[in-house]
């Protein structure tokens, strides 16, 4: 690592002052108040909302163009090719017909759990945080147990104890949305911590409004980012989980996700057979939506911490430096 | 000494709810166990009677008419006495018995594979974030990738490549089966290499968020005044990384080990199932579909308790290595 930048420079990431100064040397204004809660056009966003948006489009439009996914052919386990675009299965089935739907099953789980636990996190978090005292102690006990308990193998254990005919869609994923929310309510809580001692909150209790309004105009919009960031967290967790638990045949009955695939190709002997076209794309789905809303994710981050959004802005005009050096 | 005791108390009240939530999901679940190991045996053309119903009721521990009270007390007095009831499934072996076989297996993959990870993933996040901006910073994105894939779909790749094709390490059981179990060279060496494949699921997996939180924590270390006197000192860039920037930044990530170690935990219990690991996460799945309940409610229990354990450990640790803690408690 030669850089020939002193070693006595002062970090970039509290450079708020320099940066204003010098956008202001250049002419441009200053960024609106509104425009610091979105995120900025960064690479890594326009790569992840490109994934994202991908996937969640082939969810949504690929079942309507794919042939029926359960379909039994006598042309059994046939490599990616003419007629099948992704191969069959053991059974003839079209692999790339079942990703289609169990891309859309997956994403129904993530997007339910995600709201679910978020709306759970916001109460524990939020509230308990507002209110102090007693409930506050309580509340954030209540999470941090929670927290400390490993979900997955409660989870087994809850699935295992609901009989199969009943364990539907809307089951697994209040189970998942009870064993995930906990993270996100003590992040939540101590935002909320830092917030309500701010003297605008102050001022508006003072000014005698009532409590949920003070959470709900002057508390919530200022958390927007958090919320927003721990909602991406809850879909990534709840896919995944879903995936683990499906591919351990404790998923949604009658109901198709990536995790089933990944079921029945472990128990149709795709790996001993190498039938990779069978378990690679349900699997690489699943990481592609993750490392895309990850990505979203670090843009959400910036806005939280604004000392990380710094740094990237030095690299930035870095870099322009350096090409007008060079010219 | 507050803090400790603090500490000590959570983790108590900690124990008490996953205690409690095992004692209760049996009984608020919709299904019952007697009918369902009922509905397996006249499956398998078993006889179904009144008494057979009875037997199974006994032995189950359920079906009794005590008020829940007296069942709840009942079920702490045999925890205490460590007697989590008889394996249905492998009938007559109790329960504790066949976690104990299974245990040492997991607690062995998982507890290296997750300290190696830790290392290796705080130690190279510090040399990410050192210097922000940078060729190497721009690597980070690629780890998310890695968190992201599910642990147990990165096994199945793991075994189609190194298992099946190229043969460089065995996919399949925990060691040699010609071999039998015991502290010999020949076994151990066998263990670790079975162990291998499993082992660099979860460190390749659970390495990216180290990664990541370390990166982050180290770009907002370096803006501290503390770094700036160490470099207004003089201080070589090694020095100031190691003693003053890493073991700062590190701090949090310790702190979050709670909430990572229950992510691992559950990652590799799913993994194992690939590698047909002889470990608690394929025992608990045997009991899932062989219905043996007390089996079930018996190794979450154990396994909750290994977290609650390690965490504690850390917590502890924790109040030794950042004396603020303990003063602000």
């Amino acid at each position: 690592m030669t850089n020939l930048t002193p070693t006595t420079e002062p970090s970039v990431a509290d450079a708020d002052e320099a940066l204003a100064a010098t956008a202001r040397e250049e002419g441009r204004k200053p960024r609106a108040g509104w425009r610091a809660m979105l995120p900025s056009m960064t690479p890594s966003l326009v790569i992840g909302f490109g994934i994202v948006a991908a996937i969640v489009l082939f969810g949504l439009l690929g079942p309507l163009f794919v042939q029926d996914p359960t379909t039994v052919r006598n042309s059994g386990l046939q490599p990616p090719g003419d007629g099948h675009l992704l191969g069959t299965t053991q059974t003839g089935q079209d692999v790339l017909a079942q990703l289609a739907f169990a891309t859309r099953g997956s994403l129904e789980i993530g997007l339910i759990v995600g709201v679910l636990a978020t709306l759970l996190s916001a109460f524990f978090g939020v509230l308990g945080a507002y209110l102090g005292g007693f409930a506050d102690e309580a509340f954030s006990l209540f999470s941090n147990v929670m927290l400390v308990i490993p979900g997955l193998p409660l989870v087994i254990v809850i699935s295992g104890f609901v009989p199969q005919e009943q364990r539907g869609l809307w089951t697994i994923a209040v189970v998942l949305a009870i064993t995930g929310w906990a993270a996100s309510a003590r992040v939540l809580r101590a935002q909320t911590l830092s917030l309500r001692n701010r003297d605008y909150v102050a001022a508006s209790r003072v000014a005698g409004e009532r409590s949920w309004r003070v959470i709900a105009v002057e508390i919530l919009p200022n958390l927007l980012p958090v919320i927003a960031s721990q909602f991406v967290f809850a879909v990534i967790f709840a896919i995944l989980s879903e995936a683990g638990l499906a591919f351990l045949g404790l998923g949604a009955s009658n109901s198709s996700t990536l995790g089933t695939m990944l079921f029945y190709a472990q128990n149709g002997f795709a790996l001993q057979l190498k039938a990779w076209w069978w378990f690679v794309p349900p699997g690489l789905i699943i990481a592609l939506l993750g490392c895309g809303l990850s990505l979203i994710n670090f843009s959400i981050d910036e806005i939280i911490n604004p000392k990380l959004r710094n740094v990237r802005a030095h690299a930035k005009r870095m870099r322009i430096a350096r090409k007008a050096a060079a010219r | 000494m507050s803090y400790f005791v603090r500490k000590l108390g959570f983790y108590l009240v900690a124990l008490w709810a996953a205690l409690t939530l095992n004692f209760l999901i049996p009984r608020l679940m919709p299904g019952n166990p007697v009918d369902v190991l009922l509905a397996k045996l006249q499956q398998r053309g078993g006889i179904v009677d009144a008494a057979t119903r009875r037997s199974y009721e006994l032995l189950l521990g359920g079906g009794t008419d005590e008020p829940i009270w007296v069942q709840y007390g009942n079920y702490l007095v045999n925890l205490a006495k460590g007697d989590l009831g008889i394996a249905v499934s492998v009938f007559p072996t109790p329960v504790s018995e066949v976690i104990g076989q299974a245990l040492p297996w997991t607690i062995a993959l998982v507890g290296i594979a997750t300290i190696l990870s830790f290392i290796l993933g705080v130690g190279l996040g510090a040399i990410v974030g050192w210097k922000p901006g940078t060729w190497l910073d721009s690597l980070v994105p690629a780890t998310t990738l890695l968190a992201a894939v599910p642990y147990f779909w990165l096994a199945l790749i793991l075994v189609l490549i190194i298992s099946s094709t190229w043969q460089l390490l065995p996919g399949m059981g925990g060691y040699d089966v010609v071999l039998s179990p015991g502290w010999n060279t020949e076994f151990i060496l066998s263990a670790i290499e079975y162990g291998t494949l499993p082992a660099l699921t979860i460190v390749l997996s659970s390495i990216g968020g180290w990664l990541l939180g370390m990166r982050n924590m180290m770009v907002s270390t370096l803006s501290e005044d503390y770094i700036l006197t160490a470099q207004a000192k003089g201080l070589r860039n090694s020095r100031i990384l190691g003693g003053y920037a890493a073991r700062n930044a590190a701090l949090p990530s310790i702190a979050g080990f709670a909430i990572s170690l229950g992510f691992v935990v559950s990652g590799s219990i799913i993994t194992e199932q690939v590698f047909s690991y002889p470990g608690i996460g394929s025992k608990l799945l045997q009991a899932v579909q062989n219905s043996d309940y007390a089996l079930m409610q018996g190794i979450f229990l154990v396994i909750t308790l290994a977290v609650l354990g390690a965490n504690l450990l850390v917590d502890l640790l924790y109040g030794i290595i950042d004396p603020r803690t303990r003063a602000r408690s």
